[in-house]
């Protein structure tokens, strides 16, 4: 099948490629670019664990082709570090309120949580789960996310408090 | 030199040591959080293929030809498999772990929907999606059995044409040809005459359905067989990478020792991922034939559809109690759907798992169970979804017969319990059918949830909603469900639980390192329950070296000892007891060289935490890593250099955590939507290794069991066509319908497992599901409503008000 030329940018990094207009973005950023931190779930749209950043939303990358993200500005799991390339609050505060087991799903949650973050620094637990719904964990049973993303709400808050 | 520091106190050096009972955080963290896990799907090696299957559009039919011509001219196709080429190597059939054989691909016919037909081979996943479509094969269908009750019946149509002549079955007699097995537990006749002799008898027919335990992670895996030095990697979903070596062994006549099973990290498992399945199969016969690697990952659709389905038994329960409340017998038939190939995941004794733990908490005199075996057009399987083999079934049965006999009693369903436990003073206690129970105390347990949520208070309020319910003044119903399950896990003593022949012990060693650390190998696997964190945890405890420098490693059949894997439940009751045993070793010879150093007797010294010390001179001693480093570079006569140790452990007998848990809901009787407002959990699983990990295995299970109950459920339709295998159908819940999940504990220690732990992982899935179903229709049984099947879909549970007339 004729390739398409693809060109963006993929945490921070200028991404140039010849690739198959069907090839699936999720799979472009695993098998081409090797960034295996989205994982794929069901190719349905339903799981979220293949959620990246694109252009400041979160799309589930099984359901877009690689063509439809030329010009796009990426950010995978690989991608949302802290201060000084040490963990994001997220990733601590996952592994501080045991927000994961298994691992599969907390890539995509994770990328999620970062863009709910944006779009509402300080949600309420309501506006976590509704915000999150679109992500889904067979081992935690959210609570403990819930909790996650709360206290990285929190932490966020108080450190941008704290430089202003 | 250790000497001379300012000594620390015996409670500050066990909180850096972060032993059992520590909550602490886990080490896999900082890979998952940062998307650098290694699942089998991020496994590329070089020149590897990808596989795919041709799969059957029908239930049931004849393959009448297969033409595979227009796929292998497809660019980028590199092999096309059908049973015709697997069968001089005699592997279009493979066994199964329940003395079956199942078809790896189609062999003249195809007995369930999705079967696997073909497999074809290419350079990438588009061009072998592309080449399936291009295989043609011309089907003949064939009548269709979907209801497990007509498969028996006179002209029901054979399904198993290979075992049609033969009716010896691998357990006993077959009366049918899709008759698989009979087998019986108990004492029919006694049982039977104290029903009969009963002052009251409860009787239903309960479905637990057919579901999926649908990890997020579909199976898959990667063969590379190197054929130069004719040797095997494997890479895979395997929740018992050891037990797949075996088999991959005996199946391909590849020597043990040059086959290397490789689990990586594993997204999820619940059940999933302990069999064997055709792909792995296909993907090492490909590897072999073309001498690269292939991988073979199964879509959401095949995992739901083909792999590995739970549950789907249909039980007839009779219970017999006094008037006044006191339970004289247990009667139970199940008729079991087992799929177009007994493909079941049991130890090879039971057939029917360890069903027969369905007297659940309660003493009963006497109780008899038959379980009856069939085939169905249906997807193989019958796995223990997050449970121990067939023990949720049997938790579903006795706490819904409870309930039920409750009714008919006209008795509060906890003092019914209550009034029927197993006391205390009881245990060990040997049940009707025969299992010896360890330990419980399930008054306690009990007496503590119903402080814990004042039943009593919920008992009122339900009355009251009631009366406004009936004046006209709410639509809505309020249902209290309680459950106390008593599960079976832990499998098991060798003596009676083996897999293929190999017995169900399990293994831990380690190494510790001239500095002090540690590594500890383990024949279990961690699909997310922590292992890495927990089992330093109890190696800390035992040898004194912090848990953060211990890695505990497992998964890779080179490295690790053998071990039957990780599923029932069993990682903590039988690795967890080798882990400590093995531990206990390297003490042992720790003291040992403690005393040589100290230059007194062996009895003198004493280990306190993190050191060995002088018995009375506590300002004398030698800590772990004195000790290792003096392992390595000390001769000391009569000990052999090094600090090493393995342990095998055979356990003596299963753990039984109990627990009570206690589900509030409200119904709105117009749509049938059942809001839970409150769901209480305790657990007793024997000593809490890591209380972080067992909330979060708790909380997880509860939420499959809200899945299981309320929604969950793996239908196919009259033609044999699997209904809904996809996440758009399958109900996993999400963070909206999900509720926050209250916690909490007694502990009553396994007095036969070295640290007294149960395991957990599992408690909440048995004893949740019969919670859930208990509350929907407790909020019925004012209106004489004592049973209905699940999933209580909005449905179903609006179809339960349409019937009783409610809604006007």
């Amino acid at each position: 099948m004729a390739k398409t030329h693809v060109k963006m940018s993929v945490n921070g990094r200028a991404v140039e490629a010849l690739a198959e207009p069907r090839m699936l973005l999720i799979h472009f950023l695993r098998e081409e670019l090797g960034l295996t931190g989205p994982h794929i779930g069901c190719e349905t749209g339903h799981c979220g664990a293949c959620t990246v950043d694109l252009d400041g939303r979160s799309v589930k990358s099984c359901n877009m082709f690689v063509a439809q993200a030329d010009g796009a500005s990426l950010t995978t799991i690989e991608g949302i570090r802290g201060e000084g390339g040490a963990m994001h609050v997220l990733q601590e505060m996952f592994r501080e309120h045991h927000g994961l087991q298994c691992g599969y799903c907390t890539p995509g949650m994770i990328t999620r949580a970062f863009r709910l973050l944006q779009e509402n620094p300080s949600p309420t637990e309501e506006e976590v789960r509704f915000g999150m719904a679109g992500n889904l964990c067979r081992c935690t049973g959210y609570q403990n996310i819930v909790k996650a993303v709360m206290a990285a709400a929190a932490s966020m808050q108080a450190s941008q408090e704290a430089a202003e | 030199m250790t000497e001379q520091e300012k000594p620390e106190s015996v409670e500050a050096r066990a909180a850096k040591v972060q032993g059992v009972g520590c909550a602490r955080k886990r080490v896999e963290d900082a890979r998952f959080t940062q998307g650098k896990g290694n699942y089998v799907d991020d496994v590329k090696l070089p020149g590897m293929l990808f596989g795919d299957f041709v799969r059957s559009p029908y239930g049931h039919a004849r393959v009448k030809s297969i033409d595979v011509s227009q796929a292998l001219a497809h660019p980028g196709v590199k092999a096309v498999l059908t049973a015709k080429d697997l069968e001089p190597l005699s592997l279009h059939w493979m066994p199964t772990l329940a003395g079956d054989k199942q078809m790896v691909l189609a062999d003249g016919k195809v007995l369930f929907q999705n079967q696997e037909v073909a497999f074809v081979v290419a350079e990438d996943r588009y061009a072998a999606a592309d080449a399936v479509d291009l295989v043609m094969v011309e089907y003949e269908e064939l009548p269709v059995v979907v209801d497990p009750f007509e498969a028996e019946k006179d002209g029901a149509p054979i399904l198993r044409e290979d075992i049609a002549e033969n009716l010896d079955g691998a357990h006993g007699k077959r009366r049918h040809p899709n008759h698989i097995f009979t087998w019986t537990e108990g004492d029919a006749e006694k049982t039977h005459a104290a029903i009969e002799a009963a002052e009251v008898v409860a009787e239903e027919l309960i479905h637990y359905p057919r579901t999926h335990p649908c990890p997020l992670e579909t199976c898959g895996c990667v063969a590379s067989m190197d054929k130069v030095n004719e040797h095997l990697t494997l890479y895979g979903t395997f929740q018992a990478p050891h037990v797949v070596r075996t088999v991959a062994a005996l199946l391909s006549g590849i020597p043990e020792h040059k086959i290397r099973v490789i689990s990586p990290d594993i997204g999820g498992g619940f059940g999933n991922k302990v069999g064997v399945y055709p792909g792995y199969i296909c993907s090492i016969v490909a590897s072999i034939v073309l001498g690269v690697p292939v991988k073979w990952i199964e879509d959401r659709m095949e995992n739901l559809s083909t792999t590995a389905f739970a549950r789907d038994y249909w039980m007839k329960g009779r219970i017999a109690a006094t008037k006044d409340g006191r339970i004289t017998a247990l009667d139970a038939h199940v008729t079991a759907d087992h799929g177009a190939f007994d493909a079941c995941a049991d130890p090879t004794k039971f057939p029917a798992g360890f069903f027969h733990i369905c007297t659940g908490s309660y003493d009963i005199p006497v109780a008899h169970v038959q379980v009856d075996g069939v085939y169905t057009n249906k997807a193989p399987g019958g796995v223990a979804y997050r449970c121990s083999f067939r023990v949720t079934e049997a938790a579903y049965l006795i706490e819904r017969m409870i309930d039920v006999l409750a009714s008919k009693l006209g008795m509060d369903p906890v003092e019914l319990r209550l009034k029927n436990f197993i006391r205390k003073e009881q245990f060990p206690y040997t049940s009707a059918l025969g299992w010896e129970y360890d330990s419980g105390d399930y008054e306690t347990a009990m007496r503590q949830a119903m402080e814990k949520v004042d039943y009593a208070a919920l008992r009122r309020e339900q009355a009251e909603r009631l009366e406004a319910f009936k004046a006209g003044e709410t639509r809505s119903l309020m249902g209290v469900g309680v459950s106390f399950f008593t599960e079976i896990v832990g499998a098991g003593p060798v003596k009676n639980c083996d897999i293929l022949g190999i017995g169900m012990f399990d293994s831990c060693e380690i190494r510790v390192h001239p500095t002090g650390a540690a590594i500890a190998r383990l024949g279990t696997i961690s699909q997310g329950q922590g292992h890495a964190t927990t089992f330093a945890q109890i190696l800390a405890t035992e040898t004194g070296i912090p848990a953060d420098r211990i890695t505990v490693e497992e998964g890779d059949t080179d490295t690790a000892p053998y071990g039957l894997g990780t599923y029932g439940s069993r990682s903590t009751p039988v690795a967890g007891a080798a882990t400590a045993l093995a531990g206990r070793k390297i003490r042992a010879k720790a003291q040992m060289i403690a005393a040589y150093l100290l230059e007194v007797h062996d009895g003198d010294v004493q280990f306190e935490v993190d050191r060995f010390v002088v018995k009375g001179a506590p300002e004398r001693f030698k800590t772990m890593s004195e000790i290792a480093f003096a392992a390595y570079n000390t001769p000391i006569p009569g000990i052999e250099p090094g600090l090493e140790a393995v342990s095998y452990y055979d356990p003596p007998n299963m753990t039984y955590p109990f627990g009570a848990y206690v589900c509030v809901l409200d119904i709105d009787v117009d749509t049938g939507v059942a809001d839970i407002r409150r769901f209480y959990a305790l657990d007793d699983c024997g000593t809490r290794i890591n209380p972080m990990v067992i909330e979060g295995q708790v909380h997880g299970g509860l939420t499959e069991a809200l899945a299981i109950a309320m929604g969950q459920e793996i239908k196919y339709d009259e033609g044999g066509n699997v209904i809904g295998a996809s996440l758009m159908d399958f109900f996993l819940p999400t963070f909206w319908e999900t509720p926050t999940w209250e916690t909490d504990h007694t502990v009553t220690p396994s007095p036969h497992h070295p640290i007294g732990a149960k395991g957990v992982g599992e408690s909440p899935n048995v004893g949740g599901v019969p919670a859930f179903s208990n509350a929907v229709i407790d909020a019925f049984r004012p209106f004489g409503v004592t049973h209905s099947q699940m999933p209580h879909d909005h449905w179903r549970v609006w179809s339960i008000a349409e019937g009783l007339g409610l809604h006007g």
